[in-house]
């Protein structure tokens, strides 16, 4: 392994650095809202820097969210497969409870 | 019907039949040369009706051209010509005659001037697509196609019913605004509504797009649902209840797709996501949202392509797909990944991408319309797409940790249709004149405005700032091997295992009968046998002196009788 070329990612400088411009970018575009005059159709577009946050919010709720159904929402890979082939199995005789045994 | 205005529909069908013959360099000339074809001769079909049929008392137009019809018309012929490109490699046969026979049913079904071909070519496309969900030609893909089969048959049933009711209701069978009146106007929405996906109608969608092959799934992923966008469009247009069925349809499958492990049923949900965006544009009504919806349906089809297509490669060349498997990709695909970060982009709506010049239009009626919380959700599920989609999808199969999976580029073709579909996605989203002059109207919107610009940046900056931070702090899901439930749970669990315990109650009741009955029987058996049988007192032999007696009695009765 120890030939094997090192990639972009390989070198956590580089991580740093992507994370740096998104750092730097996020920064920026917060601050153009005091400078640039945004149209308003809405008053929630009033609150300074309400995309970003809506943005950040938003994202944040959502993992949080999708994690939590995790728990009553998961099951195993096989969950709908293995209860068909059963139904299977018991019409078919032997031949779909040899398929199982796979 | 002149040779030039023949419905784009008889090309597909016809190539089909002959892709089913031939094999090899006859039939990817063939695939290739028939959308341009077909193009051209769209092309030069003026606007229209064309194929008038009598049929009983109703007037049939199997061509009807106008500028909805057309648009949809163009973009099938680009998806078709990029999906067969990315196909040329498939050497099954029924795959590809399959995929030819189903885009031509799309065709048909939008250039469709009545209800009743519309119905033939609903139908048509189930029965087209399904043979793309087998030819993985797995247990997993023959399963998946059948309940696809019985969802989408279902729904060509129902608009079959609506179309009954309706041409008695209205004496006519001309496609036109239909609206929500009557009992055919709610079958034929609800027919519209399961193959546009609608919440608790779309696991279809999840359940049979991913099993099918990685070329097929490029096939299926641009035509079924926009029919019924199309469809939806041209009867239901401003209908109130679609903005919210739309706004639900736009939210719920983010959170599906954050904890989803198979990265093209992340798409598939993601596809419903973008749908939404449609519905809720066909649901205002306005010129703006009915452009909006339209236009999103066309940046859709080629970027959410784009990135079936990108998943297809990496399904083909490391036969994975699950995001818990994958991942480091970027270090042998670089093509591969540079085109899906295209396709990410373009649907997360970054400035200068596709998604970013359609989807603000029907975010932008939304507003002025007065749906204040619809605009909301749709804002939320802006941030969200971008966060599974943009950011997910490119982020586990391509970065995330090193799975040791070194694989090249896929083959030229398919990188050619990548290509191709990552130019198109940049070609709209910095002039996007070229999408807005074939829309249906004139609005005159400007999607690229400082504010516009200002607040889709940065509402997408910081939501990739949520990923990192996320990521950072351990705080995201890892991708995990499982199932997450769904509606369609319903019919895959809750249904089979109610028939079961029925099955299981009427065999129990069944024994139970029978058990009663057979021992009433020997009850009743043993009650005759003890009055009958050999010891039964109906049964004896009785001697003859006490028979005399009682004729004796009996004769003396008699006598006694006669005295008075």
């Amino acid at each position: 392994m120890s030939t094997e070329k090192t990639y972009f990612f390989d070198k956590p400088r580089n991580v740093r650095l992507i994370l740096r411009v998104l750092y730097a970018g996020c920064a920026l575009l917060f601050a153009l809202d005091f400078v640039i005059h945004r149209h308003i159709y809405h008053s929630w577009e009033n609150l300074w820097g309400f995309y970003a946050l809506y943005g950040f919010v938003g994202c944040v709720l959502l993992v949080v969210v999708a994690k939590w159904m995790r728990t009553f929402l998961m099951r195993d890979e096989d969950y709908y497969l293995r209860r068909e082939q059963a139904a299977d199995g018991d019409k078919q005789g032997g031949e779909g409870r040899d398929h199982d045994a796979h | 019907m002149t040779p030039i205005e023949l419905p784009p529909f008889l090309f597909f069908y016809a190539a089909g039949l002959l892709a089913l013959l031939l094999s090899g360099g006859p039939r990817a000339v063939l695939m290739l040369l028939i959308p341009v074809v077909s193009a051209a001769n769209l092309w030069l079909t003026p606007e229209g009706s064309y194929g008038q049929l009598a049929f009983l008392d109703f007037q049939l137009t199997i061509h009807q051209v106008d500028r909805l019809s057309v648009l949809f018309g163009y973009l099938f012929h680009i998806a078709a010509l990029i999906a067969i490109i990315y196909s040329l490699h498939v050497k099954d046969r029924l795959q590809q005659g399959a995929a030819l026979f189903y885009a031509g049913s799309a065709l048909g079904a939008v250039f469709a001037g009545d209800l009743l071909t519309l119905f033939v070519f609903w139908e048509m496309l189930a029965l087209t697509s399904v043979f793309l969900v087998w030819a993985r030609r797995s247990e997993r893909s023959y399963r998946a196609g059948m309940r696809y089969l019985v969802i989408q048959v279902s729904s060509g049933l129902l608009l079959l019913g609506g179309i009954i009711l309706y041409s008695r209701e209205t004496n006519s069978l001309s496609f036109v605004e239909i609206g929500l009146n009557g009992a055919y106007g709610w079958l034929i929405f609800l027919a519209f509504g399961i193959k546009c996906a609608f919440p608790f109608f779309h696991n279809w969608l999840t359940d049979a797009y991913p099993e099918s092959t990685p070329t097929g799934t490029v096939f299926l992923s641009a035509f079924t649902t926009k029919v019924a966008v199309y469809a939806l469009a041209r009867g239901y247009p401003g209908t109130e209840l679609l903005v919210y069925i739309g706004a639900a349809m736009t939210c719920f499958p983010i959170f599906y797709a954050v904890i989803e492990n198979d990265l093209r049923r992340v798409l598939a949900y993601s596809l419903i996501n973008q749908l939404g965006f449609m519905v809720v544009g066909v649901g205002i009504g306005t010129a703006l949202s009915i452009n909006g919806a339209v236009a999103h349906a066309f940046t859709d089809v080629i970027f959410k392509g784009l990135l079936f297509m990108s998943m297809g490669a990496v399904l083909h060349m490391t036969g994975r797909i699950n995001g818990s498997e994958l991942g480091g990709l970027y270090k042998t695909m670089p093509k591969t990944t540079v085109l899906c970060i295209i396709g990410a982009a373009s649907i997360s709506a970054f400035p200068l991408f596709s998604g970013f010049v359609s989807k603000s239009m029907v975010m932008t009626a939304a507003l002025e319309n007065d749906f204040p919380w619809i605009w909301l959700m749709l804002l939320f599920a802006s941030a969200g797409v971008f966060h599974h989609a943009g950011i997910k999808i490119p982020y586990f199969a391509f970065f995330a940790h090193d799975s040791g999976i070194r694989v090249s580029d896929p083959p030229v073709n398919m990188l050619l249709a990548m290509t191709i579909a990552a130019a198109l996605c940049m070609t709209i989203g910095i002039f996007p004149e070229v999408l807005y002059q074939l829309l249906p109207y004139d609005t005159g919107y400007n999607p690229y405005d400082a504010t516009h610009i200002l607040a889709q940046t940065q509402l997408l900056f910081f939501s990739a700032l949520a990923f990192a931070w996320l990521n950072l702090r351990n705080l995201y899901p890892p991708e995990l091997p499982s199932v997450n439930l769904d509606a369609e749970w319903c019919y895959r669990r809750l249904a089979p295992s109610v028939l079961e315990r029925i099955t299981h109650g009427v065999v129990t009741a069944n024994n139970a009968v029978r058990r009663m009955a057979r021992q009433l029987f020997n009850r009743v058996l043993a009650y005759i046998s003890r009055h009958h049988g050999p010891e039964g007192i109906l049964a004896r032999t009785w001697p003859t002196g006490s028979v005399v007696t009682w004729v004796v009695v009996l004769l003396a009765v008699y006598l006694s009788l006669s005295l008075y």
